[in-house]
């Protein structure tokens, strides 16, 4: 043994644990069970968007007219006759003739037809993710002899569309929009609350203005604004970053003071003062030491930004301003049960609503998560 | 502190021209005009409008002068008070706007009464009480207000109020009222009317509030004059409601003004919602149809409101809070 290795002072022989800062933050974070519960969930959300076209059994515009405004379909395991069942299944539906009123909807199970719940079923063709084309479904249901039966989890609307199979391809846009967004907020955020930080005087003065100009707009109406501005004529793709990009227009403030404050605070700093000592170009200690250190608080204000999008997103779409259909997003889909007729007749046409909020809960549960774990001084 | 004053009110000038701008930039981004949404309105129906016709109509209504003419026009009228002239309506803006820019108003303030009266002891309690039942039950209770859109709990209550009283909620006054001298009866209508946008839009508020006025006062309860005071033996609910609630109180008071343009968002998509003739429908129409000076001085007052808000919140602060001095 050489004399180097007894030194206590080396890795080897004193044998301590070493943690770097997103791994002690992980550790914080971990103690928050809401928020890791709120983590899981979300990735299952994002999950389901990314694989929606497999995950659901029909396409977004698939019309099956035998269930028009039917409600969610049960799964079974009792059958009045044929008794318990380990393979859940669904009956056949047919729609009530009322002879005083043309226009009922009312449907009525046939009994007698019965479809089992499969898994891997073939059904509508789709595009996976634009790349190759299948007609596998992750579920589906099949009546013993082959012929085709339907199933509506979550029931179907004024067209006989599918609200499941609707909702999960809306997932895709009304959860990306608030990703995409919050993107497009933090470079802003980081470019011009930097630049206030670091360059202080009168274009931090003027910044600052802006900034508080911004703030004092009411939000809704300014967006309404914009969102009205995006040509009718445009493609969903054109809508979509239309859309991100109006609700950026405010995200970036917020996080552009929190920046802001950090640069000021930390101007000052020995190691900012050593590194500037030491020769550092002004991008290296910006980049490699300022930022580094405020990143987790970054992340942290990013996320609590992320709901404000999807909520601004849902409400302009609500309105009629934001993704406009064949587009499906959550907002487009809640369009449907606007009016109190609608919703008293038909309540799972407020599904997408239940959504937005698990979703919103999901990501402001996580935001505080992460705030506690990113916070040093707390135990 | 008039100093102070009219340094406030000295900034205020450039954020308001400022403000105007983004308006009337934000009004005029959509393509075409008024002018040509009314030609397809004629195609539509099978009528040719010919080229002077449209000259005169561009004429009319200002719109063959250049942008920033039309701007710095419509910027001179906001200064005497001319709101500009509505094209849809075809009467000036400040008819169409005054008395629901009142009821907005209206809307906003019971809200704000409303977020106090019931964040305010919630906050309180789930502070003091920390980690009891209480707290964790508001606390998931404000969660869940804070994650729920305004207008999907406006659909909500209407739904249930339908359901379970049988009354429709929406409009302002019920049909037999409409029309109706003011009375008591017809003010208890409006108010029976009133109530969803106001806890629609007080439990967004609540949310955010509770959890400020919980975090304030557990740091308050923690610093040592109150530990001094309680050794001193003075009454628990008393200290409590005399010295730190005192201090945590204060965002309620600076935070009039961050909840205004909240509000009045808020209130725009519920008032859409349940059909209330505030500037919402309005502005919703007015954005669609391009309608722009009507869309943009609603903007506008909105966003002067905002600011003023702003103003008297901080000036309240000044008065409540004997730590602060301006000078």
């Amino acid at each position: 043994m050489t004399e180097a290795q007894k030194d206590p002072s080396t890795k080897a022989n004193f044998d301590f644990a070493e943690a770097n800062q997103w791994q002690l933050m992980w550790r914080r974070f971990k103690r928050h069970k809401l928020a890791v519960v709120s983590l899981w969930f979300l990735v299952f959300m994002y999950g389901m968007a990314a694989f929606c076209e497999f995950i659901t059994p029909y396409t977004p515009d698939d019309r099956d007219v035998k269930y028009l405004w039917g409600p969610p379909q049960g799964l079974h395991f009792t059958h009045p006759e044929k008794g318990f069942s380990l393979i859940p299944f669904t009956y056949g539906y047919k729609r009530l003739k009322d002879p005083e009123n043309e226009w009922s909807i009312a449907l009525e199970p046939i009994y007698e037809k019965t479809y089992d719940l499969s898994l891997f079923v073939r059904g509508e063709k789709y595009k996976m993710w634009g790349l190759f084309e299948t007609d596998l479904h992750l579920f589906g249901v099949q009546a013993a002899d082959g012929s085709p039966g339907f199933i509506h989890i979550f029931g179907t609307d004024k067209q006989g569309r599918d609200i499941f199979t609707r909702l999960i391809y809306g997932s895709r846009i009304s959860l990306t929009i608030g990703l995409v967004g919050v993107a497009l907020t933090i470079v802003l955020g980081i470019i011009i609350g930097g630049i206030a930080g670091y360059a202080s005087g009168w274009v931090d003065m003027v910044i600052q203005r802006i900034i508080e100009v911004l703030q004092s707009i009411p939000q809704l109406p300014l967006w309404m604004g914009l969102s009205a501005a995006l040509p009718v004529t445009w493609s969903g793709v054109s809508v979509y970053f239309g859309i991100t990009v109006i609700l950026s227009f405010f995200g970036w403030t917020g996080l552009a003071r929190v920046v802001r404050s950090k640069f000021l605070s930390m101007r000052d700093e020995d190691f900012v003062v050593a590194a500037k000592l030491l020769g550092a170009s002004r991008m290296r200690i910006i980049f490699k030491h300022m930022l580094p250190s405020f990143l987790s608080h970054i992340i942290t204000t990013a996320t609590m930004a992320i709901p404000g999008m999807i909520l601004g997103e849902t409400a302009l779409s609500f309105l009629g301003i934001g993704m406009r259909p064949p587009t499906v997003s959550w907002g487009v889909l809640l369009q449907d049960g606007q009016n109190t007729t609608a919703i008293v007749l038909m309540p799972w046409l407020l599904l997408p609503g239940l959504c937005v909020v698990l979703v919103v809960l999901a990501f402001n549960l996580m935001g505080d998560g992460l705030r506690d774990a990113a916070d040093p001084y707390q135990n | 502190m008039a100093r102070y004053v009219i340094r406030r009110l000295l900034v205020m000038i450039p954020t308001l021209l400022i403000i105007s701008l983004i308006v009337f930039v934000v009004i005029q981004l959509p393509p075409g005009d008024i002018v040509t949404s009314t030609l397809e309105d004629l195609q539509s129906q099978g009528q040719e409008a010919n080229e002077e016709t449209i000259a005169a109509l561009r004429k009319t209504y200002n719109l063959d002068k250049p942008m920033h003419m039309q701007y710095l026009s419509w910027l001179g009228g906001l200064f005497v008070g001319d709101l500009g002239y509505s094209f849809m309506y075809q009467q000036p803006v400040n008819t169409l706007v005054g008395e629901r820019i009142a009821l907005t108003m209206l809307i906003a303030f019971i809200s704000i009464i409303f977020t106090w009266v019931v964040a305010l002891p919630i906050g309180i309690i789930s502070a003091v009480k920390q980690y009891s039942f209480t707290d964790y039950f508001t606390t998931v209770l404000a969660m869940l207000g804070m994650a729920t859109p305004n207008f999907l709990l406006a659909l909500v209550l209407m739904w249930f109020g339908f359901e379970y009283f049988g009354v429709s909620v929406g409009g302002l006054f019920s049909p037999e009222y409409i029309n109706a001298p003011w009375s008591f009866a017809r003010i208890i209508d409006l108010l029976s009317h009133l109530w969803i946008p106001m806890v629609v839009l007080g439990i967004g508020g609540c949310a955010g509030m509770v959890r400020i006025m919980r975090a304030n006062l557990l740091d308050e309860l923690r610093k040592p004059y109150v530990t001094t005071a309680r050794a001193k033996g003075m009454r628990s609910w008393k200290l409590i409601l005399k010295y730190p609630v005192r201090i945590a109180i204060l965002p309620f008071i600076s935070g009039i003004g961050g909840i205004l343009p909240a509000l009045f968002s808020g209130s725009a998509i519920v008032s859409i919602v349940v059909d209330i003739p505030t500037t919402g429908p309005l502005l919703l129409n007015s954005l669609m149809n391009q309608d722009m000076y009507l869309a943009g001085s609603f903007i506008m007052i909105l966003s002067v409101l905002s600011v003023i808000g702003v103003l008297i919140s901080d000036l309240a602060l000044a008065i409540v809070d004997p730590r602060i001095h301006y000078d």
